[in-house]
């Protein structure tokens, strides 16, 4: 059995061992696009930071790990997938047949139609490549522009502030990490920023990237609420969130939407082509509905799921992965998870403690945990996910949340744990 | 290291805190806890000084071992001078509150002057901020503790606070932390009231450190290994908590009982802790539902219990604490003599019920109980009259009266405020101090000197008042710890009680427990004393930091005016002889002790401090 | 033989022994802010919950980790943080449902029950037996892995 993996991020490299954990003798080939070894854009911060060396991002440290497990790791794009022939063909001319395909080829940087964006000096920040050029040019009192305030951008403020850069960041929606965060959090996160020197525009739009001659290598127009302005910059970061890699697969008959639709098992329409991780519009736990989470505990848990499921193993399943992010800006540390926003009919339990920076809120549906979002919280943050996932009914616990939503922990184990205290 | 060298010092009239350095030159004479404040209080606050004024001054102070992982080490110690008795107050509390101020990276609170208005202390680690607290002023200890958690968001805040007694001038107010642990006894919480302070609350992250790791690990763990398997450390505390005494005691005749008339009381077993885990009929559950511990206590003799749903004491009240309902810190010994015994009570959930009062409102019991049931001898004898007692009828084995006046001292109000004066004076006032079970106006503890001899000792020279917890002879005259003493015999018992007071001196400034002096002598602390600490910490140095101790607080006592003409006991001990069991007969031989433990001690024949003791102490 | 944690709330007193040998284990100082085993108190319940990381099979910090930084102790079983591989990206402590994977700021990394290599400190130092280190084999393991399966459906 030959599989045939494109890809070579997480999610990708989690089935890969995974098939060899279920099967020691299938053939196993990973093809990702970039030269490096494979690793994780998760860890590209921290690198900027200067915390990590470059090996520090890969995704596996033992020497010759690939190898070892006998999988086949190539560097090359695919450019087409042949489901009638069951083919992939590479950039380097080559064809690789397979029985089980599986595309997880991620996401890319949305590129903002913005004049001037596509010029040198003007990066996303989302590969090693990216960031190797980032931080060549991220010196001590540059002037950096950074287009967006979602996740991506905010893991990355903190690498730049620390390189000592004049910061400015220009969100067009009204908050930062508008994906993430309520009202409340997006704002206490704008807020904490321009504590630490950074100019955020929210209700911003950069018009025109302009290159000029003089101190600064840009002229950098753009539109507020209040009218416009001109910046100067020397380095212009676009970040202004990402979608999967599908344009490759325009004539493979593999049914898209955002994403790769699959179905409860990660099969595409295509019979021996499955799709897992960012590329894939696969079940939201929370909603029912099938959609694009690009998040990292969502492309290992598709990893692991879609290994059985190219397999073989019968009743694998995907029960639905639960969206949710984790991010430290600069030192607040923020996550949400499922349904933060809330749902209808549904009831929630606030606490804001803006001079702490603290805040949480629970959303309920009757009295089963449904999302949560928090700052300033690093303990136990996980039980809103357990008590998300397993939907537990949280009785009475579920008034003393409304009355204080801090003792979450309590509530997750008298309700999962103990049953004296149920 | 395991000092943290850091003394907080917070002025309220000036509303200022600030950081100095710990005396480590003291701190190496007197250790830490006791001792420490007690040489801070001695240098800081003259002897004839008002306890209420604001230049009275308290020390919050946690011994080196405090908040580490020897056993029992979350103690922390309340000194100041006492609105009680007029001498030294010391009272030492469990729970989490002193393991919390040392890894906040504090040895010592200090508190001095008086805030203008109703205040508490916020501690975050390094920061102290003094905060209004005009609205929990007029609240009970659990009603503050739930704002102040409420208003910080901390379930793990460590909260102090003193309850409406203390704010109304109980004189034997407590200080209340974690819900039912309590610096209870000479009325700290009043000298914490009268500062307008309502609370301190902590919360620390630094964590504690020790000097020689390896050797402190080494030594703790075998000191625990003694707590497990001694008798009463590892059996009877643990499964009956104090109150394993109460039946021993009673069979001893050592009961006190109707105001110390007699000394057995018919109705003990009914109180005891057996009784404790006995299911009630109503709910099928016992009055204990389990035992907690202390900071890293591995003993654990605290109770958790509840009260029976339908008993009288919990009916029809709206504004009782929810936690009435639900389970709380439940009796002690110490509560169950004074409330019960002592009132001629065997009604057990009333007595819970006085107990859960008393944390909630943060009275100490025993002053409480006592108290009262002097004020029911003079209700008997016609001294007093309903129309004193606000209608109550204050008969011995009453459990309603008993209710009621709780409930009346922990709001300071009509008669309450009478019975808060303490018994000294409430009998005196009315024409009968000789009814008062007291030495320099303490309250007794709940053993009968007529039939445990080296207590009565004990009480007429302890330091802070009548007291049980500065030389417990009752481990070597009942239990035989660390060896068995004939309790009807004063012989020997002058030099027995000298080395009780100073190695609990010793143990009381350690930061740990002095139930640990059940299993533990000296030769069990100083090796983790010096592991922990830098210096040679040995079981000689130990035994002359406890007489060095007391010597001191005895040298401010008389300088207070307390000297050898108040180290006597009520006259019903020393000439009513016991009206039954063992020691029927006997008064406490007093008389024959006293000029054998000041020879002893090397005092003069009047009970004073010699020079040539002092010289030799450094003092 | 694979041994784990065994934990008994009715057996606990809430004396923090555990969480002072645990935070001076992995911290060198008794500091229960830095313990992995946390006690929780209900106090009108008059129960003590003693709680730490059940070593999951199919551990989800462990996928989650992108720098695989979380990895199989084999002769414990343990899922141990290599600290000089983990970045701090936070991921694990939101992955893990059981939330017992918790990021120390004072060292910008996550910290989580390692077993301590086979000798649970914890375990050591709890005086009532409510935290013992017991053969897998029978003890309520199976209880906690069910738990752990009813949590998180799938895989």
């Amino acid at each position: 059995m030959k599989h045939v993996i494109i890809g070579a991020g997480p999610s990708g490299v989690v089935a890969a061992e995974q098939i060899r954990k279920l099967n020691t003798k299938a053939s196993i080939t990973i093809i990702g696009d970039e030269p490096e070894a494979p690793y994780s854009r998760m860890a590209i911060p921290y690198h900027l930071i200067g915390d990590i060396e470059e090996k520090g991002t890969h995704l596996r440290h033992a020497k010759g790990h690939f190898k070892t497990l006998n999988i086949d790791v190539r560097n090359a794009r695919v450019e087409a997938v042949d489901s009638t022939n069951k083919t992939v063909s590479l950039n380097n001319g080559a064809d690789v047949s397979y029985d089980k395909l599986l595309i997880a080829s991620g996401s890319r940087p949305n590129a903002p139609s913005i004049p001037g964006i596509d010029q040198a000096g003007v990066h996303s920040c989302w590969t090693l490549e990216d960031a190797r050029a980032i931080a060549a040019l991220a010196k001590p009192g540059a002037k950096v522009i950074q287009i967006g305030a979602g996740f991506i951008a905010c893991i990355i403020l903190e690498a730049l502030a620390r390189r000592d850069v004049d910061l400015t960041v220009v969100e067009m929606e009204d908050r930062m990490v508008p994906r993430m965060m309520d009202n409340v959090a997006g704002n206490m996160i704008q807020d904490w920023c321009v504590e630490k020197n950074i100019n955020v525009f929210s209700n911003g739009q950069v018009m025109e990237i302009v290159k000029v001659d003089g101190d600064h290598t840009f002229k950098v127009k753009v539109k507020t609420p209040t009218g416009e302005t001109e910046l100067d910059a020397d380095l212009v970061i676009s970040a202004t969130g990402v979608s999967p890699c599908v344009d490759f697969l325009a004539d493979s008959g593999i049914e898209i939407d955002t994403g790769i639709i699959i179905n409860k098992n990660m099969e595409t329409n295509v019979p021996d082509i499955y799709a897992s991780g960012d590329v894939a519009q696969g079940k939201d736990f929370c909603t029912g509905e099938y959609a694009v989470q690009a998040i990292q505990p969502t492309a290992t848990e598709h990893g692991v799921i879609v290994a059985q499921n190219m397999v073989g193993r019968k009743g694998a399943e995907c029960g639905g992965t639960i969206n949710m992010n984790v991010l430290d800006t600069m030192g607040l540390i923020s996550c949400s998870f499922g349904l933060w926003q809330g749902v209808e009919g549904g009831e929630s339990s606030t606490l804001v403690e803006k001079d702490k920076w603290r805040y949480i809120n629970l959303q309920f549906e009757d009295d089963v945990l449904v999302g949560g979002t928090a700052i300033g919280m690093t303990q136990h943050i996980g039980v809103m996910r357990g008590l998300i996932q397993s939907e537990t009914s949280l009785g009475k616990w579920k008034d003393r949340l409304l009355e204080n939503p801090l003792q979450i922990m309590d509530a997750y184990l008298a309700s999962t744990h103990t049953a004296a205290i149920r | 290291m395991s000092w943290t060298k850091k003394v907080l010092r917070i002025n309220l009239t000036k509303g200022t805190c600030k950081s100095e350095p710990l005396n480590m030159e003291w701190a190496e004479q007197f250790l830490g806890q006791r001792g420490l404040a007690t040489k801070y209080l001695t240098e800081e606050v003259p002897p004839k000084t008002d306890p209420l004024s604001p230049e009275n001054t308290m020390y919050l102070i946690t011994g080196p071992l405090t908040g580490t992982m020897a056993s029992t080490a979350g103690r922390y110690s309340v000194v100041t001078k006492s609105p009680l008795t007029g001498v030294i107050a010391c009272s030492n509390s469990g729970g989490f509150f002193g393991n919390e101020m040392k890894c906040a990276g504090w040895d010592m609170v200090i508190l001095e002057g008086k805030a203008k208005s109703p205040v508490y202390i916020h501690i975050d680690d390094d920061d102290a901020q003094i905060l209004p607290a005009d609205e929990i002023w007029g609240k009970s200890v659990w009603e503050a503790d739930e704002w102040l958690h409420a208003k910080h968001q901390d379930p793990q805040l460590r909260v102090a606070a003193v309850g409406v007694s203390a704010e109304k001038g109980v004189l034997y107010a407590g200080i209340i932390n974690d819900l039912h642990r309590a610096a209870g006894r000479s009325g700290v919480g009043t000298v914490m009231a009268s500062k307008n302070v309502k609370a301190v609350t902590i919360r620390g992250s630094k964590g504690v450190s020790v000097d020689d790791p390896k050797a402190f690990f080494e030594a703790t763990t075998a000191a625990k290994k003694i707590l497990a398997e001694n008798p009463v450390t590892g059996e009877g505390l643990p499964a009956l908590g104090t109150q394993v005494l109460m039946n021993v005691i009673n069979e001893t005749g050592a009961m006190p009982t109707h105001n110390w008339k007699h000394s057995v009381f018919e109705g003990a077993s009914k109180i005891s802790g057996e009784a404790m885990l006995e299911a009630r009929d109503t709910d099928g559950k016992p009055n204990l539902t389990r035992n907690a511990g202390c900071f890293a206590c591995t003993i654990s003799c605290g109770r958790i219990s509840t009260i029976n749903p339908e008993h009288f004491s919990v009916q029809n009240k709206d504004d009782l604490h929810k936690s009435y309902a639900g389970n709380s810190g439940g009796l002690e010994y110490e509560a169950a003599w004074a409330l019960g015994s002592d009132t001629g009570i065997d009604d057990l959930d009333a007595l819970t019920y006085a107990q859960f009062v008393c944390n909630e409102q943060g009275i100490d019991p025993i002053s409480l109980g006592s108290t009262i049931a002097a004020a029911m001898e003079m209700f008997e004898e016609g001294f007093i009259t309903t129309k004193d007692t606000d209608g109550i009828d204050l008969k011995f084995g009453n459990a309603e009266a008993l209710v009621k006046c709780t409930e009346l001292v922990g709001k300071g109000e009509g008669f309450g405020a009478e019975l808060g004066q303490g018994s000294a004076k409430f009998c005196a006032k009315h024409g009968h101090p000789e009814l008062s079970m007291t030495v320099r106006g303490q309250e007794f503890p709940a053993y009968d000197p007529r039939g445990i001899q080296g207590m009565g000792l004990g009480y007429a020279t302890s330091n802070r008042g009548a007291c049980h917890l500065r030389g417990y002879t009752v481990a070597s005259e009942v239990l035989g710890i660390p060896i068995k003493t004939d309790p009807l015999e004063t012989e020997g018992k002058a030099g027995l009680q000298i080395a009780f007071q100073n190695a609990t001196a010793a143990f009381d400034s350690a930061g740990i427990c002095i139930f640990t002096s059940f299993a533990w002598s000296l030769e069990d602390v100083a090796p983790q004393l010096n592991a922990a600490c830098e210096g040679e910490w040995t079981v000689e140095r130990l035994g002359e930091i406890g007489e060095r101790i007391w010597n001191l607080e005895r040298l401010y006592n008389e300088a207070a005016g307390f000297g050898g003409a108040s180290d006597t006991l009520p006259p019903r001990l020393l000439k009513e002889g016991a009206t039954s069991g063992p020691a029927e007969g006997k008064v406490s031989g007093l008389a024959t002790m006293l000029p054998e433990y000041y020879a002893e001690r090397g005092w003069a024949k009047d009970g004073s401090v010699t020079k040539e003791t002092k010289a030799r102490l450094g003092l | 033989m694979q041994m784990s944690l065994v934990i008994d709330a009715n057996k606990c007193t809430g004396c923090l022994q555990c969480e002072m040998a645990c935070s001076y284990e992995g911290e060198g100082v008794f500091n229960p802010t830095k313990s992995r085993i946390k006690i929780f108190p209900f106090h009108d319940e008059g129960i003590f919950v003693p709680y730490t990381c059940t070593q999951c099979d199919e551990a989800w910090c462990m996928h989650a980790c992108p720098v695989e930084a979380i990895v199989i102790n084999k002769a414990t079983g343990a899922k141990e943080i290599v600290n000089d591989l983990c970045v701090g990206c936070k991921v694990c402590t939101i992955a893990c449902p059981f939330g017992t994977v918790n990021y120390n700021a004072d060292s910008g990394k996550v910290i989580k029950c390692d077993l301590c290599g086979g000798d649970p400190e914890c375990a050591k130092a709890c005086p009532t037996d409510a935290i013992t280190y017991q053969d897998a084999n029978w003890t309520g393991y199976d209880k906690m892995k069910d738990y752990a399966a009813k949590a998180v459906p799938a895989s």
